[in-house]
């Protein structure tokens, strides 16, 4: 009975740990699924926004000396603006040119990004403190982290805000619009450019969010610090189905749930394989992803 | 039916060994100081890498994002038998790259057969997600060094063996693309409803480019491994595919000598930019932005089209085409 309570309880605490990290993942996946499924590119600079998101916070934090709050908007904003201008500089001048056109000029931009934190900040990692400072939880003998709860907290707001933007504002039904038909869209009166330029916006500030806690959690950025979440939160935009919003979310919180149990039951240094693994296998039963819309193909 | 001796297939001949000539020469001259010779294996290295890469990308037309676990599982397998044959090296060396081909070739197939289910961008992920698992699990493996690598390796390799070896693989890929299954499996990028349609057999042409690209990258891996004396699972990563794709894409999709010319570059690049240190990332990233814009910008296009003839404009307009 003891042992049972003992392992049980756990179970529990790696359930919470992989829902935070999931919901991390999530976050970040939905700027990949957005952009995807309004321009239908995989925006491989998109880990890298998140890199910039926590370096943002550590200068506004440190260097400036912002409150928290403060300095997460500040992120935001910063990610937002740079999300915009990576659209119209980088992207824009391809959106007809062939997919691998614009994937290899996304992997240009991250390349970019990365050499120019190196530059900036230098090649070690900086120690940034916890943007988020609130004590930990006891429920009955199960302690919740103060991050783990703030992050839970956070993204089921700010994903509850973006469903009900998608679907109850105009600038989200134009959203749905461009990425049913971006044709028809304009010919309704839809402004295209202005609606991709929104996606990256929200999904950058996604993105700075996402940053911020990752980095509260994780304590330290270097200039590669956003490759290895941006690619699993990718990894969870096509489990869940790329292009559909809830599949992103579904499909963050699995991969987290999916990376502590393994970590903690299996085995820490497989836990990406088999993340991954499951990935393919999910793949190959649903070759759409789980959420995804399967296209019929006209000849 | 079929002439070997045509006036084309001679004038390769003599440029093939006009190449290595030049090389000799300037080597035994001492023109190559030793940065520049140690260049010339990754070169011969890269441009097999790149060559069979784009048999899968710009002739079969599904996206890779996993090449270097290919070569990964290559250059472990074929390292391995060197490391514990003791044979002498012109028995040795053979048989490690055709077993590290052959090792590589299977993995193509078990990565293959999942892209037959899987269109476009969920297939590049798979593959993406394949190399990853191979990095994970090498890693891991004690057997093979885990992350400290993989030392002891004989260093056989050099730039005679490498260029033989990176002219076989241009040779039998340029020969297949030409033949009746290299136009099958361009049909399959063009079309692959109407290829069915016409009986092609799309399942066997699919896993046959899979498994002849996944091959020569294994031996290529083999050759690597070869040069360097130690495996690291880290040199395998993500950015290591990305870069064999970014040379198929400069090159220009579906041309062999595109990626020759592109994996020349790109390996070279680096070092001579060497002298900038951490500039040099950044440049290689604007760079790469640069081109892809101009590459896609319709005045550029133009002015390319006034410079160059009229037979290149025509082959010119065939690969935008084919780009979309």
């Amino acid at each position: 009975m003891k042992i049972n309570e003992v392992v049980s309880l756990e179970f529990l605490a790696q359930m919470i740990n992989g829902l935070s990290l999931g919901s991390i993942y999530a976050l970040i996946a939905l700027g990949y699924t957005m952009v995807y499924g309004i321009c239908k590119m995989l925006n491989f600079a998109h880990g890298d926004v998140i890199m910039v998101g926590a370096y943002m916070l550590s200068v506004a934090m440190g260097m400036l000396g912002l409150p928290p709050v403060l300095a997460i908007l500040l992120s935001m904003v910063v990610c937002a603006c740079l999300g915009v201008t990576i659209e119209r500089i980088a992207y824009k001048p391809l959106r007809n040119a062939s997919p691998l056109a614009v994937l290899i000029t996304a992997i240009g931009v991250s390349y970019f990004l990365q050499s120019s934190a190196l530059l900036i900040f230098g090649s070690t990692q900086r120690k940034v403190e916890s943007a988020i400072n609130v004590s930990s939880v006891q429920l009955g003998e199960l302690t919740i982290g103060g991050n783990a709860l703030v992050t839970l907290l956070l993204t089921i707001v700010l994903m509850t805000g973006l469903t009900w933007f998608i679907n109850h504002t105009m600038t989200g039904k134009a959203m749905l619009a461009v990425s049913e038909d971006k044709g028809a869209a304009q010919l309704m009166g839809v402004n295209v450019n202005r609606t991709i330029a929104t996606t990256f916006l929200i999904g950058s500030a996604l993105a700075a969010v996402a940053g911020v806690l990752f980095i509260s959690s994780y304590g330290f950025v270097g200039p590669y610090t956003g490759a290895m979440p941006g690619i699993k939160a990718f990894v969870a935009a096509v489990l869940g189905g790329i292009g559909s919003v809830p599949g992103a979310m579904l499909g963050g919180i699995l991969l987290g749930l999916i990376e502590s149990l393994s970590k903690a039951y299996i085995s820490t240094q497989l836990a990406d394989a088999i993340v991954f693994g499951v990935l393919i296998v999910v793949l190959l039963v649903k070759p759409t992803g789980l959420l995804g819309k399967k296209r019929t193909e006209k000849v | 039916m079929n002439k070997i001796l045509t006036k084309k297939n001679i004038a390769a001949l003599l440029l093939i060994v006009a190449i290595y000539a030049v090389l000799l020469t300037c080597d035994s001259m001492g023109l190559f100081n030793r940065q520049t010779k140690a260049l010339l294996v990754p070169i011969g290295i890269n441009i097999m890498l790149a060559v069979s890469l784009n048999l899968m990308v710009g002739f079969l037309g599904e996206l890779s994002l996993g090449h270097a676990g290919f070569m990964s599982v290559g250059a472990y397998a074929g390292c391995i038998f060197t490391i514990h044959a003791e044979m002498p090296m012109w028995l040795e060396l053979p048989l490690a790259m055709l077993l590290g081909g052959v090792v590589a070739g299977v993995f193509g197939l078990l990565i293959g057969i999942p892209a037959l289910r899987l269109r476009g961008d969920y297939l590049a992920i798979v593959t993406l997600a394949f190399g990853e698992i191979i990095r994970a699990v090498l890693n891991n493996v004690s057997l093979v060094g885990g992350a400290g690598g993989l030392n002891g390796i004989p260093k056989y390799s050099n730039y005679t063996i490498v260029y033989v070896m990176a002219v076989i693989t241009i040779i039998i890929i340029a020969n297949l693309v030409k033949s009746r299954h290299g136009r099958a499996i361009c049909s399959i990028r063009d079309n692959i409803i109407a290829s069915e349609a016409m009986g092609i057999p799309v399942v066997k042409y699919k896993l046959m480019a899979f498994i002849v690209a996944a091959f020569f990258a294994g031996i290529a891996g083999v050759l690597y491994g070869h040069n360097l004396g130690i495996l690291k699972p880290s040199t395998f990563d993500f950015n290591k595919s990305i870069e064999i794709l970014v040379m198929v894409v400069m090159g220009g999709m579906g041309s062999l000598p595109g990626s020759i010319i592109a994996a020349f570059l790109i390996t070279v690049l680096p070092e001579a930019l060497r002298s900038l240190q951490d500039y040099r990332m950044l440049i290689y990233a604007v760079v790469l932005i640069a081109m892809m814009l101009l590459n896609n910008n319709a005045r550029f296009n133009e002015f390319k089209q006034r410079i160059f003839s009229k037979k290149a404009t025509r082959q010119g307009a065939n690969l935008t085409k084919e780009g979309k």
